[in-house]
């Protein structure tokens, strides 16, 4: 059943493929470059995670410094993929539904965090609000605390997570025009009822599909957070910085088990991923 | 004055509005903080710039970043090619989840994936065991650094190459073959080169995420000055020092090489669809 | 009535609509009629406010449209490719616009549903309010779409190509429907076209453009029988296109003289037109031309040939509708009169 089928009624799909052995060494690299760089990584983290056992594992997430680290995780991802979905969205509206000069480079300037190392998307909040930053001194006279703590650690989230909603928004706004929104206007409507009935319903896959590539990049931010955070116990660690300090003290089960949540997180991102791209591809079907 | 006249242009409404608060957010998120970083820079002469990018640690951290990430991103092309071919092309069990397994990288927070390749590969681990016995050291070498970039960079060789060698034309190797090539031939001139602008851009794209990245690299990297230090480390370094200027200067050099090539790749899609317009 | 003064629209450099003026009477049933890139869509976008003019005026009534935009006009617009909201049922769709309406002079549900139902009886597409666009055919999203204009009790009604996505047979069907549906509603109502046939048969006025400019309007009789210019004779109908001299008054083909008036015509390269149907067939030596039958296919009531015109140097090959009972062979030499001609000064 699983045997390649050879018979010569597929002469025509052999000109279109190789010989047997080429395929099963192509197949066979394809296969174990992926299991030993991609699968055995994964593997190894619920490994470890559960190597002294189930009790182990959940005293580890118990731990108040982990539980702190998780709620801390949760609202930062809360903040900046809010605030990046309600800015993205805008700016999806304008770029995609209106023509004007410069677009590239708006679309361009968009992506730019994309482009950007995350120690660097870091370090331009402290050249900002750092002790020795611009803003530094205003800050300290007033009290105001952003760098290690929660707003600085937000704010380099945003950065990071900055281009998701806009650049999954855009190219599927562009491919359904402006003509249902015209329609919708020339019946009456205004621009809120426009946006509401017309637009959004069309857009809500992309919309969460954004939401979900967009809130596990910044529930996992590392080198960001990690820069502009100051690794306060209990006060300004994520997760990804908790796994950090738990592995270099050698708490190897408990930086595990929190690294688990967070596969856990990647994993089941996929799968909805995976989910909502045939959505995607059911709305972009021609047939309107 | 104009008001109901002619000459009013958009049909839809809000675009004055729209584009003032993404102007006004991408402003206040991205453009300032980096013209920050600029600015920051510029408060070194040229000459202490210089002594900075020059002295021995930091030469040696960028190149650590930018010759591994170079050579990692070699790797990927070749295997993101031979795993392309492998998805797209043949049909084998568990095809699907190992298409979706592909994605693993952009997916798994990079701390995560960090420890966890230390742990594969330090000398106890699964892998880093049987490597141990041939003599080879991973994990807390520059290897490990190899290794981490290998793993972040996959996915962009893979998902940028993917799609155009599913979208190629199955008639035009039909036409191949009726002119008489035999498959290899049809292989090396009628498909590779149509998919030269993905594999570069696939390239460039993995090459630029590696020389930024930090969270998989720092845990398997053992991280010895002049040996395995990366120069993203560097930059963390030099700030937990409180020597901004020596990190902003690396973060400088580091980022105008970033713009540089998304410039290129930015070319390269250019210079893809010029030479082969969407069918 | 609506009043069009003096519009210019221009895209960059290129003049899409160049100073149009047009009148449209209340209760008409107007084609605007034109080659693709002339305008037409332009003007009808604009009169909508989906576009707005470089200059020039636009008023309903009197009244200045430009000061509204298109949620203010009430005008029924009808998508050349429907625009449908795709995640709305055909009755969600018919209803939308009564939905939006300010609160204070919105309908209750069961007005919204009674006159749904109505518009959908109107368009005989009832037994599918429940469906989604996604699965109706092409002809039955054009008469959703024209229903959900009409939600609105438009003062006009405007359709961009309203039949160009669809396939010949149900082409048709729709035109006669159009044509009694504006009978039974009497909205003013424009349709953008560029297939003559369909402006002629549906239309009580046309108006034809080219190039951004209007160049005719008139019934369908009267651009079809006595078109202004070469070009909408050309466009309008098929024709007989020959190059011609006018000379003091006296027309001539390849130096040979033709035995026609030259209609006041001042002197210089013309072109003579003639409908294939008014070239009329007499024995040799009574016409304007004479000509050798190469070929001849007769279908249907019409007899079609080919006759190669000796005139000049070479022979120019001209096609003719002859009667089915003058019995037409190859070789045959015939004398050809044209019964109704044209000729316009110039070129092109």
């Amino acid at each position: 059943m699983s045997q390649p089928k050879i018979s010569p009624s597929t002469a025509r799909e052999d000109l279109r493929t190789e010989p047997q052995v080429i395929r099963i060494v192509i197949i066979a690299i394809a296969v174990t470059f992926l299991t030993v760089f991609v699968v055995l990584p994964l593997v190894v983290v619920f490994a470890q995670a559960f190597s002294k056992g189930i009790g182990a594992y959940f005293a580890a997430l118990s731990d108040p410094e982990a539980l702190s680290a998780i709620r801390l995780t949760l609202m930062v991802a809360a903040i900046s993929v809010g605030l990046n979905l309600v800015f993205g969205v805008i700016a999806a509206w304008a770029i995609a539904k209106f023509d004007f000069r410069g677009k590239t480079l708006l679309i361009s300037l968009i992506d730019l965090p994309f482009s950007v190392s995350p120690v660097i998307s870091g370090l331009v909040f402290v050249l900002l609000f750092g002790a020795q930053g611009f803003l530094g001194p205003w800050l300290q006279a007033n009290d105001v605390h952003i760098l290690f703590a929660v707003p600085g650690i937000a704010l380099a989230t945003i950065f990071v997570t900055f281009p998701f909603v806009a650049r999954a928004l855009i190219p599927l706004m562009q491919e359904q025009g402006t003509q249902e929104e015209e329609a919708a206007i020339s019946l009456g409507a205004s621009g809120l009822q426009t946006f509401f009935r017309v637009t959004l319903p069309n857009i809500k896959w992309g919309v969460l599909y954004s939401v979900l590539l967009c809130n596990a990049r910044a529930m996992g931010e590392f080198g960001a957070v990690s820069v502009v955070s100051g690794h306060i116990r209990g006060e300004t660690n994520t997760m990804p910085l908790l796994v950090e300090i738990l592995y270099n003290e050698y708490q190897f089960v408990a930086a595990f088990a929190i690294a688990s949540l967070l596969a856990m997180l990647a994993l089941i991102t996929l799968v909805a991923k995976t989910i909502l791209e045939r959505h995607l591809d059911e709305g972009r079907l021609p047939g309107d | 004055m104009n008001n109901g006249g002619a000459g009013r242009r958009n049909t839809l409404p809000g675009f004055g509005l729209t584009m003032g608060l993404t102007l006004t957010w991408l402003s206040v998120i991205i453009l300032i903080p980096l013209a920050g970083l600029f600015l920051k820079s510029f408060e070194l002469s040229l000459d202490q710039f210089w002594s900075i990018l020059t002295s021995r640690r930091t030469l040696n951290a960028l190149k650590i970043s930018f010759g591994l990430a170079f050579a990692a991103a070699i790797v990927n092309l070749v295997m993101g090619l031979i795993i392309v071919w492998a998805l797209v092309r043949y049909r084998f069990p568990g095809r699907r989840i190992f298409d979706a397994i592909v994605d693993i990288p952009f997916a798994l927070p990079t701390a995560v994936a960090g420890v966890a390749l230390t742990a594969l590969f330090a000398e106890k681990g699964w892998l880093g065991a049987p490597l141990a016995e041939l003599g080879i050291k991973v994990a807390f070498t520059p290897a490990g650094i190899f290794v981490a970039m290998i793993f972040i960079g996959i996915p962009f060789v893979v998902r940028t190459v993917q799609p155009v060698l599913i979208d190629l034309d199955a008639e035009i190797e039909d036409a191949a073959a009726s002119l008489g090539a035999n498959r290899w031939n049809t292989v090396s001139r009628v498909i590779l080169p149509s998919l030269v602008p993905a594999l570069l851009t696939g390239f460039a794209l993995a090459f630029a995420r590696a020389v930024g990245e930090y969270g998989s690299v720092i845990f398997i990297a053992g991280n010895l000055p002049n040996v395995s230090e990366i120069a993203p480390l560097l930059i963390v370094i030099r700030l937990s020092e409180f020597r901004y200027a020596d990190a902003t200067a690396i973060a400088v050099v580091m980022l105008v090489a970033s713009f540089l090539l998304i410039f290129a790749v930015n070319r390269l899609q250019r210079w893809a669809q010029t030479r082969m317009p969407a069918h | 009535m609506i009043e069009v003064k003096n519009i210019v629209k221009k895209f960059g450099a290129f003049a899409a609509l160049d100073h149009v003026d047009l009148k449209v009477a209340n209760g008409e049933l107007l084609a605007l009629l034109g080659p693709s890139g002339s305008g037409k869509t332009t003007l009808l976008r604009i009169i909508a406010g989906l576009d707005w003019p470089d200059a020039g005026e636009v008023s309903f009534d009197g009244e200045n449209a430009l000061a509204h935009g298109a949620s203010e006009r009430h005008v029924g617009f009808v998508f050349q490719h429907y625009a449908l909201f795709r995640h709305m049922t055909v009755f969600e769709n018919v209803a939308f616009g009564l939905r939006v309406q300010p609160r204070a002079i919105r309908k209750d549900e069961a007005a919204i549903r009674a006159r749904v139902k109505e518009l959908l009886d109107l368009v005989q597409l009832d037994w599918l309010s429940s469906r989604y666009p996604s699965q109706l055919s092409g002809g039955q999203r054009q008469r959703i779409a024209l229903a959900r204009a009409l939600a609105i009790e438009p003062r006009i009604l405007l359709l961009d190509e309203p039949f160009g996505a669809l396939d010949a047979k149900v082409r048709k069907e729709l035109r006669q429907w159009l044509r009694s549906l504006h009978h039974e509603i009497n909205v003013t109502s424009i349709f953008v076209t560029h297939d003559q046939e369909e402006a002629l048969e549906v239309a009580n006025r046309v108006v034809v453009m080219d190039k951004g400019r209007i160049v005719q309007i008139g019934t369908p009789g009267d651009v079809y029988d006595n078109p202004a210019t070469a070009f909408v004779h050309s466009f309008i109908g098929e024709s007989i296109v020959l190059p011609v001299e006018v000379r003091d008054g006296c027309v001539e083909l390849g130096g040979k003289p033709l035995n026609i008036s030259a209609d006041g015509v001042s002197s210089g390269a013309s072109k003579l037109f003639v409908r294939r149907h008014d070239m009329a067939i007499g024995p040799a030596g009574s016409g304007a031309f004479e000509g050798a039958v190469r070929h001849v296919r007769t279908f249907g009531p019409i007899q079609r040939a080919e006759v190669a015109l000796s005139a000049g140097e070479g022979t120019t090959v001209i096609e003719i509708d002859a009667p089915r009972d003058r019995e037409l062979q190859p070789g045959d030499i015939v004398s050809l009169h044209p019964r109704r001609y044209r000729i316009f000064a110039g070129q092109d």
